[in-house]
């Protein structure tokens, strides 16, 4: 995080300037305001990682709306998190073609290999997993693994364990958002 | 071309829509009110159904094509907007497409006096951020308006009544994919690809047990299910074949015995079961269908939007008896239960989520009734246990 949150909002804003420079383009971008406010949350996840109460409230001003408005959409999606999570979101599919092809054994290696159960996250704080999520478009190559924005597939334990070093390796050690993902 | 010529190619191909329910595009088209302005276009790229990755595929290899199909259609509709609502998962593909759109505006292509004539039209790639249900045309409605993506009550249909209250067509990637070739080569030319009932090509996306799992594009109404999976290397590890799903996670069962079927709308759901979305999915001798059919069903319950009654509490209750089953705790009247559950469930809900939780599950039942009646106060899943005493 690069700036502190602030309780009050009064003077001092949670979103840099970067974030609320998105979410002005954004509103001025649809017909209706109201429909920025999906990407108004992903700047601000962009930016600190999760939706704090405090990003809500300014997301919810910009735009023109309540704050429970605001509230209200983002705990609809499963992609917008409510708490910090790991710096590395790993999602593994285990829908029909996934569960086909050996997902639940890749989910149960992932939780071995980081020492964390489904939903959980490390605790030196790099990867968050998640094993309960939507298909992920991925069928044909499962089973396999999103690590951020990018799918790996067709993995066994072994290509499993090279991914997370790989990524633990490229990964500065500094907690909060991660502007890659 | 005019707008009006373009639609006439459309509808000389005979295209039918890919994203699940094959209505004809050039049908949904008509039904937009004459003179009513602004409308709207909206790109159904909420790829999410179980077993389907053909949309990611296009939109991956084929941004420009795809982009052009938007814009022939947005010309077509004379809309002044074209909105891409992609899903939140896929935010490399968002980002990728989103350098083809301002590609598309340079060329100008899209923005303002499109190629010299008096229109305008507006191309904004929107993300979603995880819910299959905004795969529903009018939860996607509501997404991109802001809200909480919940299906709205038709009619009014969206062409006449959609996004902002306006007249909104929603059309599916690969649909749209289609129109460069329909408006360069000509309708007929399209639907003699394949036959008068299912025109045109189309891509499946096979996957599960076979030997080569990917997209492949055939000739509808030509091709059978047995040559698409033969395409795809035929059934993995020399296994042979137990079941297949013609259209993705919400479809029903089919057997071996359906593998001369053609890829044709009519004949698979004569067969009882759809080409939906378009994913074949492919399970051996060894699977049990008790665990295939709670996957789908922890699916349907986990993204289930809350708004109705039968399909909150129906999913709920279908998720906690079919865990109970493939742990071989279940009784015979829980097993009757379930059935009863999904009768209530099937065409009761206010969107087709809540049917579809049931769709696979029961024909399973139908299709294999021993296998989930052996299930029944096992103790575990008999089919695992039968592949252990084996190993």
């Amino acid at each position: 995080m690069s700036e502190a949150p602030s309780a009050s909002g009064s003077d001092t804003w949670v979103l840099n300037a970067v974030t609320r420079e998105r979410i002005r383009r954004s509103r001025a971008l649809y017909p209706w305001p109201r429909s920025a406010v999906l990407p108004a949350l992903w700047a601000v996840q962009d930016q600190l990682g999760f939706l704090p109460p405090e990003g809500l409230v300014e997301v919810a001003a910009e735009l023109g709306l309540q704050p429970a408005e605001v509230e209200a959409v983002s705990t609809f999606y499963s992609m917008y998190f409510q708490q910090q999570p790991g710096r590395h979101l790993i999602q593994v599919c285990r829908n029909v073609s996934c569960g086909l092809r050996g997902a639940d054994q890749l989910l149960a290696d992932l939780e071995n290999l980081l020492q964390v159960s489904d939903g959980q996250t490390t605790e030196d704080g790099v990867f968050t997993l998640e094993g309960t999520v939507e298909c992920l478009g991925a069928c044909g190559g499962a089973p396999m693994m999103q690590v951020d924005r990018l799918s790996y597939e067709d993995l066994d334990l072994e290509g499993a364990r090279q991914v997370l070093a790989q990524i633990r390796a490229a990964s500065s050690s500094a907690p909060g958002a991660n502007p890659d993902a | 071309m005019t707008p009006e010529a373009i639609a006439a190619e459309v509808k000389a191909s005979g295209l039918r829509g890919r994203g699940g329910a094959g209505f004809p595009t050039a049908a949904k088209w008509s039904f937009l009110p004459q003179g009513v302005f602004p409308r709207y276009l909206c790109v159904n790229a909420d790829e999410s159904e179980p077993g389907c990755f053909k949309d990611r595929y296009l939109m991956e290899e084929f941004p420009h094509q795809f982009l052009e199909g938007v814009l022939i259609s947005a010309y077509a509709l004379q809309v002044s907007h074209a909105f891409i609502y992609i899903r939140g998962e896929y935010r490399a593909q968002r980002q990728l497409l989103e350098r083809a759109v301002a590609e598309t505006y340079q060329a100008g292509y899209a923005g303002r006096g499109i190629m010299g004539r008096e229109w305008d039209c507006e191309l904004i790639v929107h993300g979603g951020a995880g819910a299959y249900i905004c795969g529903e045309e009018t939860a996607l409605l509501d997404s991109l308006e802001g809200l909480r993506g919940q299906p709205r009550l038709k009619p009014p249909f969206p062409a006449v009544k959609g996004l902002y209250g306006q007249p909104t067509i929603v059309n599916n990637v690969e649909t749209l994919s289609n129109l460069p070739y329909i408006v360069s080569e000509g309708g007929a030319k399209y639907a003699a690809i394949g036959t008068p009932g299912s025109p045109g090509s189309r891509l499946f996306c096979v996957s599960g047990h076979v030997e080569r799992p990917g997209n492949y594009e055939v000739a509808l109404g030509k091709t059978t299910i047995g040559e698409l999976l033969g395409m795809a290397g035929g059934v993995w590890r020399g296994r042979s074949l137990k079941a297949l799903q013609p259209g993705g996670g919400s479809m029903q069962i089919l057997g071996p015995e359906h593998l001369d079927l053609p890829l044709d709308f009519k004949a698979v759901t004569d067969a009882g079961s759809a080409l939906g979305a378009g994913a074949l999915v492919v399970m051996d001798e060894t699977t049990c269908l008790v665990d295939v059919s709670m996957r789908l069903v922890d699916f349907y319950q986990h993204e289930s939007c809350g708004k109705c009654v039968p399909c909150r509490e129906g999913t709920y209750f279908e998720s906690e008896l079919m865990h109970r089953l493939e742990a071989g705790l279940a009784s015979e009247a829980e097993l009757a239960t379930l059935a009863d559950i999904c009768a209530s469930m099937d065409g009761h809900c206010f969107c087709v989520l809540g049917d579809t939780a049931t769709w696979f599950v029961m024909s399973a039942y139908k299709m294999f009734p021993e296998e989930f009646r052996r299930h029944c106060g096992a103790g575990r899943c008999p089919i695992r246990a039968d592949q252990d005493r084996a190993a």
